[in-house]
């Protein structure tokens, strides 16, 4: 049986109290999450991602649309009845209940024997590494360590799917990092299909198969973690994800699958599939991928305006013809970094380049 | 004595503390300790024959076993309404919901015995049920346990409702949707997830409205019958039979459950309450199936219903020239509620008005104490303080007659003992309500502002005081309330010179001149309407429900 989850569709309005006036929440979303893998909407606050997925749960109804967990097409089954397991933010551990009654949970509301129900917490905690802790209640518990048993209870009723919302994000950074690789561990061992919301674009990049960017209720791309990065396909996305400098071009000839763009500081060649001469556009250059040069080599000319050091490596803003650019560049120990109002070369590879579309005048 | 000598250094402090300390020695121990003394000390020797006389036979007995039941029987009835109530608003998502809360907050802003006096315009021997649609065929019997139930359990259900609302709301989302999410039904959800976190506060509920219902006095005395209770008899003890060390031992006797379910509530349930929220909790709430919904609709709409009829009633009785014998509507007994209660109305509002603005600035002074300052015997003045609150009235009122009947502490009479009175009984509203706004307030602006050399009065003056200021009111606004409505222990201070409203209607009702009663019953309800209305506007807002917290202790 197939647990693949797949939204047509989906819209969610939410009626607003007393003439409040309605938000739409989801507007249209379509998507397909394969069986086993792991699917995160990644998208800035209020965008709609908590509302989609308590759709899929089942807590909110969608005003339009459909939802299907393999073939069978669930939109009207009761939340208890659709097998998918959630886990929350602030974690939902039962207060009253020790860490046991809580794994346990599920199975005693299945009526599984009390034998097999023992057994089962037992090894579910042992896969979660929490051995030992069944007679605690969670408030004798960690963050790291609710976290897990928040886990465990998710995972022992073998639920079609698996639903996050913002797990991690009361967990200390450290924690986090370490949280979301065991997250990523156990689902790909149990090849669970799950659907993990957050705002947060490291854990989005590391955790999943597919990314789902999200902005105000719409779907604005689907695509693994490197074609979100290097590929955007919108504005919106290319700002949400890393950081990038933008510069407003025009295409001026398309040849080849590459685009001859014309910006302030001149022309250059750039992959591009789908755009017209005319076509207004940014230009889209990724700081990592500027390095600098001494000043006369390079492809362009400019000054240093700022620099922050980091470490490792340093964020230069270099002044280019009245525009300035984000760079980075690593710093081997030792070397002098540049200092204010320093002349330098930027250098860049044009196949690194990438162009969204521009709307409005140029 | 680090501290000892920090506040040595601050006289102003120091004066402050020994003030306080003296006079809550003066009006809550000291008065308490006159009962029980009366109720022991015969011709200067101890003795318990007193209560030996009290306990030993079992028709003596009777007071304190229906006093026990009643408050046993309102507890469960008024938690179970209160918790219906509750429970409808915060998760079944019934219409009306503003409707419902105002209806179910009511009772709390009217004086008790209003309840009573509806009771008998409806269901009493000339009452407007038993004689218009049962011509008299069928007597319901409200005088006595029976009527005691329904207007007790109408009058403290909203204790038990603002409790459990405040329980259900705290509840985090996720916790019921887990539970629906692995499986559970929407029964089980309840059974197993909201039933039993909703425990701690049940608890404290029942124990709440027990002690409520054993310190009602108004409507017992009215409605009591020969359904003898604690409060009433010892009050009869001593204004009827001017048997002191009788009433004063049946005080004691009062006391006793009272303050065990009050300790049990203050330092055993209180601990037990889960707090859950951690995170950003979920944007939506499980709600029912609509045929639930249905049902709790209908059964909050009866609830209210029985409340707007018995307030209907009070308002319809006020209008009625001769309840059950003429029904011409007139306005003569408005007319003479200011014709010959002026008097009554004057006093009150005097009294009440002086009382509550020292009550909100002592309580407010306690709670500045008792958060932020170290001091010897400062659990000794918050547990004092509270004290009052636990306490039922009746017990209250013969302290402060047998404590302030001579030289140099001769009070009686005059109106300094009803304003000290009121003081001192509402006193607890004032410092809840400090002590939770002061909790929110971070004491590093108090450090900052002590740091730029303001003293202890300074800082609380230009810093705390304006931060509270809210709160303040509010706790104004409840003791206000309350000093309207209060008649269990005023009943023992009153004078000539000096008379409460309260007590001028419950005379009313013993002689039978209902209708009166209900016109001045709804003036007094009107004047406390509209001080609150006052105070609200003045502040921006009076948490109607906040009172009720403070309320339900
Ligand atoms: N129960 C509700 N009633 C009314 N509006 C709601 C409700 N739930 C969500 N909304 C609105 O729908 C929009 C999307 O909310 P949603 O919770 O899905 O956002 P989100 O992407 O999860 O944001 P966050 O990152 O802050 O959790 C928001 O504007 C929110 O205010
Ligand atoms: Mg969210």
């Amino acid at each position: 049986m197939s647990n693949a989850v797949r939204l047509e569709r989906l819209c969610k309005v939410f009626e607003g109290r007393g003439g409040t006036g309605s938000v739409v929440a989801v507007d249209d979303v379509s998507l397909e999450v394969k069986d086993g893998s792991l699917v995160t909407l990644l998208g800035p606050s209020g965008c709609g991602k908590t509302t989609v997925l308590r759709m899929i749960a089942g807590f909110e109804a969608p005003t339009e649309g459909e939802v299907f967990i393999g073939d069978e097409r669930i939109t009207a089954l009761p939340a208890n009845k659709r097998r998918t397991s959630m886990v929350f933010q602030s974690y939902g551990l039962f207060p009253h209940m020790t860490v046991f009654d809580n794994v346990g949970y599920g199975l005693r509301i299945r009526k599984v024997p009390a034998p097999e129900i023992r057994a089962r917490v037992r090894s579910m905690l042992e896969l979660v590494g929490l051995a030992g802790t069944e007679g605690r209640l969670p408030s004798q518990l960690s963050g790291g360590q609710q976290q897990r048993v928040a886990l465990a209870r998710a995972l022992i009723t073998e639920p079609r799917v698996l639903l996050f919302d913002e797990p991690l994000s009361n967990l200390d950074a450290k924690l986090r990092v370490q949280m979301r690789l065991e997250i990523r561990r156990l689902q790909q061992r149990l090849q669970i299909t799950s659907v993990y919301v957050t705002h947060d674009q490291d854990e989005a990049m590391t955790l999943s198969d597919q990314v789902v960017v999200m902005h105000q209720g719409r779907i604005q791309q689907v695509g693994t973690p490197q074609e979100i990065y290097s590929r955007p396909r919108t504005l919106f996305v290319a700002d949400f994800i890393g950081k990038a400098n933008f510069l407003a071009g025009t295409v001026r000839h398309v040849e080849g699958g590459r685009a001859d763009v014309e910006i302030a500081q001149g022309r250059v060649q750039v992959p591009a599939e789908g755009f017209r001469p005319g076509d207004m556009v940014w230009l889209l250059l990724r700081p990592e991928a500027i390095g600098l040069a001494p000043a006369g080599a390079g492809r362009w000319q400019g000054r240093i305006a700022a620099a922050t050091y980091l470490g490792s490596e340093i964020f230069y803003e270099v002044m280019v013809g009245g525009q300035t650019l984000l760079v980075k560049v690593g710093h081997p120990q030792g070397a002098t970094p540049l200092g204010a109002s320093d002349p330098v070369g930027v250098a860049f590879d044009e196949g690194s380049l990438h162009l969204v579309p521009r709307e409005g005048t140029a | 004595m680090d501290g000892l000598r920090k506040i040595l250094r601050e006289p102003v402090l120091a004066a402050t503390i020994g003030v306080i300390a003296v006079s809550l020695f003066l009006f809550v121990i000291y008065p308490l300790f006159k009962v029980f003394q009366m109720s022991v000390v015969e011709d200067g020797r101890f003795t318990l024959h007193v209560y030996g006389d009290l306990l030993s036979k079992a028709f003596e007995r009777r007071p304190l076993y229906n006093s026990l039941l009643l408050g046993t029987l309102v507890a469960l009835a008024g938690t179970a309404v209160g918790y219906l109530f509750a429970f409808a608003i915060a998760r079944a998502d019934v219409p009306w919901k503003r409707f419902f809360r105002v209806l179910a907050t009511f009772p709390i802003i009217s004086p008790p015995f209003v309840l009573s006096l509806a009771a008998i315009l409806l269901l009493g021997r000339k009452g407007f049920i038993t004689r218009m649609l049962f011509q008299g065929q069928w007597d319901p019997h409200i005088y006595g346990l029976r009527g005691l139930i329904l207007v007790e359990t109408i009058a403290f259900f909203p204790t038990a409702f603002l409790i459990m609302l405040g329980v259900l709301q705290a509840i985090d989302p996720a916790l019921e949707e887990s539970s629906l999410n692995l499986g559970a039904t929407r029964w089980q959800v309840f059974r197993t997830v909201t039933l039993p976190l909703s425990i701690p506060g049940l608890a404290s509920s029942l124990l709440v409205l027990f002690v409520e219902s054993l310190a009602d006095f108004g409507n017992p005395i009215i409605l009591s019958g020969n359904f003898h209770v604690l409060s009433v008899q010892a009050y009869l003890h001593i204004t009827g039979m001017v048997d002191f060390s009788g009433g004063a031992a049946l005080a004691v006797i009062l006391l006793l459950p009272t303050l065990v379910a009050f300790l049990l509530q203050k330092y055993w349930v209180s601990r037990k309450s889960y707090v859950t929220v951690t995170g950003k909790p979920s944007p939506g709430r499980l709600s029912v199936d609509p045929f639930t919904r249905r049902l709790l609709t209908v059964l909050c709409l009866g609830v209210s219903g029985l409340i707007l009829l018995f307030y209907g009633t009070v308002v319809f009785g006020s209008f009625v020239t001769l309840w059950g014998a003429d029904y011409t509507l007139t306005v003569k007994h408005y007319v003479s509620v200011f014709l010959i209660g002026g008097r009554y109305l004057r006093d009150t509002v005097i009294l009440a008005s002086l009382a509550t603005p020292i009550t909100g600035i002592l309580g407010m002074i306690i709670a500045f104490l008792v958060v932020r300052k170290q001091f010897v015997g400062k659990g000794l003045m918050d547990l004092t303080s509270m004290l009052t609150f636990a306490v039922p009235g009746t017990v209250v009122g013969i302290g402060y007659i047998l404590a302030f009947n001579e030289r140099p502490l001769l009070l009686t009479g005059t109106a300094a003992i009803i304003v000290l009175l009121f003081i001192f009984r509402n006193v607890p509203v004032g410092i809840r309500a400090g002590v939770a706004a002061l909790q929110q307030i971070d004491p590093a602006i108090e450090e900052a502002a002590t740091n730029l050399g303001a003293g202890s009065g300074r800082t609380f003056a230009t810093i705390t005081l304006p931060l509270i200021t809210p709160a303040f009111f509010s706790g104004l606004a409840y003791s206000f309330v309350r000093c309207m409505t209060a008649i269990s222990a005023v009943i023992f201070v009153v004078s000539g010179r000096w008379n409460l409203i309260t007590i001028a209607i419950l005379g009313l009702v013993e002689n039978a001149d209902l209708s009166q009663a209900a016109a001045f019953s709804l003036v007094l309800i009107a004047i406390v309407l509209l001080a609150l209305g006052l105070i609200q506007v003045g502040v921006g807002r009076v948490a109607t429900s906040q009172m009720g917290y403070e309320a339900a202790g």
